[in-house]
């Protein structure tokens, strides 16, 4: 059962991961990566409970930490360049 | 002990359903702003499904206090990066398209 999770989690991930290499945008890519990160918090979340180690879920916290100041950093960063008019 | 299991393996397998979907609607969506309401509202709410089905799995204790934090976390945080991406976007000149051609 956990395994079958575990795969469609990795399903999940994969996508997320082929919307950050085809995206058109900067965003798309931004947004697919901010999706990959909630998702790998969710499967150390899942490692946690297969392998019977509580102590893994401190890792889930930090990494859900970790991704959303990575995402807002990112997002500063593309606010500071300057503006194209209508071209994304 | 089997109802508990049985409650943890539906929670998480709806969990993982609605991540598989999201992610199908992050592909299949044809703008950015279509697809950011497929990853954000999908995220925060198959998250929640997630962890609540491994805190009935470990019952009560430290862990579940963890899986709390975690869920609180991911509620406060995935709404707010959401609404960041999305007017970091809006501010920079990315708007939908008229037509479905130009997509």
């Amino acid at each position: 059962m956990l395994f079958v999770i575990a795969i469609a989690v990795l399903v999940a991930m994969a996508l997320a991961l082929l919307r950050a290499f085809l995206g058109p945008t900067v965003f798309d890519r931004i947004l697919a990566v901010n999706s990959f990160g909630t998702k790998t918090v969710l499967l150390i979340a899942l490692l946690a409970e297969a392998s019977g180690r509580g102590d893994y879920l401190d890792l889930a916290l930090l990494y859900a930490l970790l991704n959303f100041i990575g995402t807002v950093a990112l997002l500063r960063y593309t606010e500071q360049e300057p503006r194209r008019q209508g071209q994304p | 002990m089997m109802l508990a299991d049985v409650i943890s393996a539906g929670l998480l397998g709806v969990g993982a359903a609605m991540l598989v979907i999201g992610s199908l609607g992050i592909n299949r969506f044809p703008h950015f702003y279509s697809r950011l309401h497929a990853a954000g509202v999908v995220d925060t709410i198959a998250s929640g499904l997630f962890l609540a089905g491994l805190a009935v799995h470990f019952g009560p204790g430290l862990v579940t206090i963890k899986l709390l934090l975690i869920f609180i976390f991911l509620l406060f945080t995935s709404p707010t990066a959401c609404h960041a991406l999305a007017r970091a976007a809006y501010s920079s000149g990315l708007r939908e398209p008229e037509s479905e051609d130009e997509r």
